[in-house]
């Protein structure tokens, strides 16, 4: 393969301890994710799609087996350390946007930027060109309220791209969203990916939506099943 | 934006409950502040120079005149070591709205037993020298620009001359800056000018001012002056200066105890109204905190957030308390100063604004500590489950 992994799980297992009981999510789980891939990740409900998002943008560790990215595994990560790798390498796009519902949309989008360096001056100029590339340039102050679902989704991608993360995690991004604005959000995402090189794994229940991305992982029963689009 | 301006979008989300928490602590803090002040006073009212000062008057009326003519009886009662007189004025300057704390009182006495005024002695030589002369307190000097050596009227609503004014022309030889037992208000005009003018109830005072030769004599100097007017025209009632002054006070003590008593339970209530409500704040907040943490923000840097918020809210209510304390006793005191000399003591102290410093932080950080930790616990995926 000429390109480089992205992310490399290997034998990634996952269990979750409830009560006396152990449930097992994933028990040998392997995935070769290359940089500027888009993969759509299917299956059925409580297969285990969220926790697979979770683990790759390190919100949550695998009970065993590696997680590399980048060539270096952060399962191994403190939380701190976790937190500064995420603010660096990850941006999030939600179901529910998840926006601060106190402010604008240039504030929520500068978000992440709090996590850098970065200086008020530069801060607000990426601000804008993130926006900018989202066509919400004209409604930098307008709150999330102010925002149809669709115009909020497009903020939210703003805050994803806006620290510039090599990774974009996107979990059932459309299933708030009529077909027409899940569409531009779909393409946008597309976009994202080809024109900036992004590379995105993005959970949906969706078939038409899947079919953006360049290759669908189903996963049931703990295990993955590939399909190229 | 800066992690500051976190701390605003967080105090702001709600700004009612903010307001009405920011309104609690100030309740809390101004009643700190007006109490504090009348600790203070009292801790520092019975201090030696005013433990030896008994108040004689009439027994029937404190403003019913006593004959001057009782001097000499109590100058030789035994254990009195100096005695002066003292007679109410009424006065104002130029206008009635211009009212002045005056007392027309033997100079040299007077000045001799109330040493606390702080009186420059060469300025106090100047006033007990001069049939004319007016002792000033610093603020009312200031309050009306007046200077040394000027010739100013001062009026009076209660007596008249026999010349049918009711203004006596004065000289200011003395200013008084006063002291922690004595405030730099009133103003003293030489008795027996004032008492050769009036046109009636002449060579009578208000009170008689006694200073006994230690507080061990007071209760027995007391005695022998009100035995020794018993059944004459006018009987007298003499109390300790310190008992005028906390009239109302049987011990001092007991007084500082209820008022430290309503401050702490002003203040632990307001600490269990603000802890709790930023407790709430805090777990409305959960998705959006779950949404930080997800950003990348480190549960050190949130936890250090909230309890900003409940800093600034502790200080904004709190410094709006102190600011509103201080307006009351400084516009209380110039008010009430004259009526009582214990009016005239109570000030905006440092012993009063630097605990309250220490209460703010205090508070501001106990109130933050659970909701920051709540916060920083929050756990991002099961904070997705449940969104
Ligand atoms: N913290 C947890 N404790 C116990 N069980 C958990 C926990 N988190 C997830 N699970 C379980 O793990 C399984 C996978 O959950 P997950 O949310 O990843 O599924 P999903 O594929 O995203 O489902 P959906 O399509 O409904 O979003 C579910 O059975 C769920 O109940
Ligand atoms: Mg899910």
């Amino acid at each position: 393969m000429s390109e480089q992994a992205l992310i490399e799980l290997t034998n990634v297992a996952k269990t979750y301890r409830r009560g006396g009981e152990t449930l097992s999510i994933f028990s040998d789980l392997n995935l070769t994710i290359p940089a500027g891939d888009f993969v759509a990740v299917m299956g059925p409900s409580g297969s285990g799609k969220t926790t697979l998002l979770n683990m790759l943008g390190g919100l949550d560790r695998p009970s065993s087996g590696t997680i590399m990215f980048d060539g270096a595994p952060i399962e191994r990560l403190s939380e701190n350390q976790l937190s500064a790798w995420r603010a660096a390498n990850v941006g999030f796009i939600f179901q529910f946007y998840n926006l601060m519902p106190t402010m604008s949309a240039a504030r929520n989008v500068e978000l992440p930027l709090l996590l850098t360096s970065l200086s008020g001056r530069d801060r607000r100029e990426r601000v804008r060109t993130a926006l900018e590339i989202v066509g919400l340039a004209d409604r930098m102050g307008h709150r999330p309220k102010e925002l149809s679902g669709g115009q909020q989704q497009r903020v939210a991608i703003a805050r994803a791209i806006v620290a510039d993360p090599k990774l974009i995690l996107a979990d059932e991004p459309t299933g708030d969203l009529d077909r027409v604005t899940a569409q531009e959000i779909l393409e946008m995402l597309q976009l994202l990916n080809r024109e900036l090189g992004k590379t995105i794994v993005m959970v949906t229940h969706d078939p038409a939506a899947a079919k953006y991305a360049k290759r669908e992982l189903h996963l049931d029963k703990g295990t993955f099943e590939e399909r190229l689009t | 934006m800066t992690d500051f301006g976190l701390i605003l979008s967080g105090l702001g989300r709600k700004s009612f409950r903010t307001a009405l928490l920011a309104f609690a602590i100030f309740i809390a803090f101004l009643i700190y502040t007006v109490l504090g002040a009348f600790r203070v006073s009292l801790e520092t009212a019975g201090d030696a120079s005013s433990e030896t000062r008994l108040a004689v008057s009439n027994r029937i009326n404190f403003t019913e005149p006593l004959p001057l003519a009782y001097l000499n009886r109590i100058q030789q009662v035994e254990g009195v070591k100096d005695v002066s007189y003292s007679m109410w004025f009424g006065g104002f300057f130029q206008e009635e709205r211009n009212f002045l704390l005056a007392f027309a009182v033997e100079p040299d006495s007077y000045t001799r037993i109330y040493r606390d005024l702080n009186i420059p002695e060469d300025q106090r030589q100047a006033f007990v020298n001069s049939r004319d002369g007016l002792l000033v307190g610093r603020q009312t000097a200031e309050r009306f620009g007046w200077t040394l050596g000027q010739q100013i009227p001062i009026s009076s609503n209660i007596w008249r001359r026999r010349d049918g004014s009711n203004t006596w022309p004065v000289v200011i030889r003395a200013i008084y800056d006063g002291s922690d037992t004595q405030g730099a208000v009133a103003v003293y005009i030489n008795y027996e000018y004032f008492d050769e003018a009036r046109a009636f109830a002449n060579d009578t005072v208000g009170n008689f001012n006694v200073q006994t030769v230690s507080p061990d004599v007071n209760d027995a100097v007391i005695r022998a002056i009100d035995s020794q007017f018993s059944n004459s025209r006018a009987e007298t009632e003499t109390v300790t200066e310190a008992a005028f002054q906390a009239a109302f006070i049987d011990q001092q003590g007991n007084l500082g105890l209820i008022i430290l008593g309503v401050t702490g339970a002003a203040f632990s209530t307001v600490l269990l109204i603000v802890g709790n409500a930023m407790v709430g704040a805090v777990r409305e907040r959960t998705g959006e905190i779950a949404v930080m943490k997800t950003l990348g923000f480190s549960s050190g840097r949130i936890g250090r957030i909230v309890v900003g918020e409940t800093l600034l809210l502790s200080f904004i209510g709190g410094g709006l308390g102190l600011l509103i304390g201080w307006i009351l006793l400084t516009g209380g005191r110039e008010l009430l100063g004259g009526f009582s000399p214990f009016f005239g003591t109570l000030r905006f102290s440092p012993a009063v604004l630097w605990p309250a410093l220490g209460f703010m932080l205090v508070l501001g950080g106990v109130t933050g500590l659970v909701p920051a930790w709540n916060a920083m616990r929050v756990n991002v995926i099961t904070a997705f489950r449940r969104i």
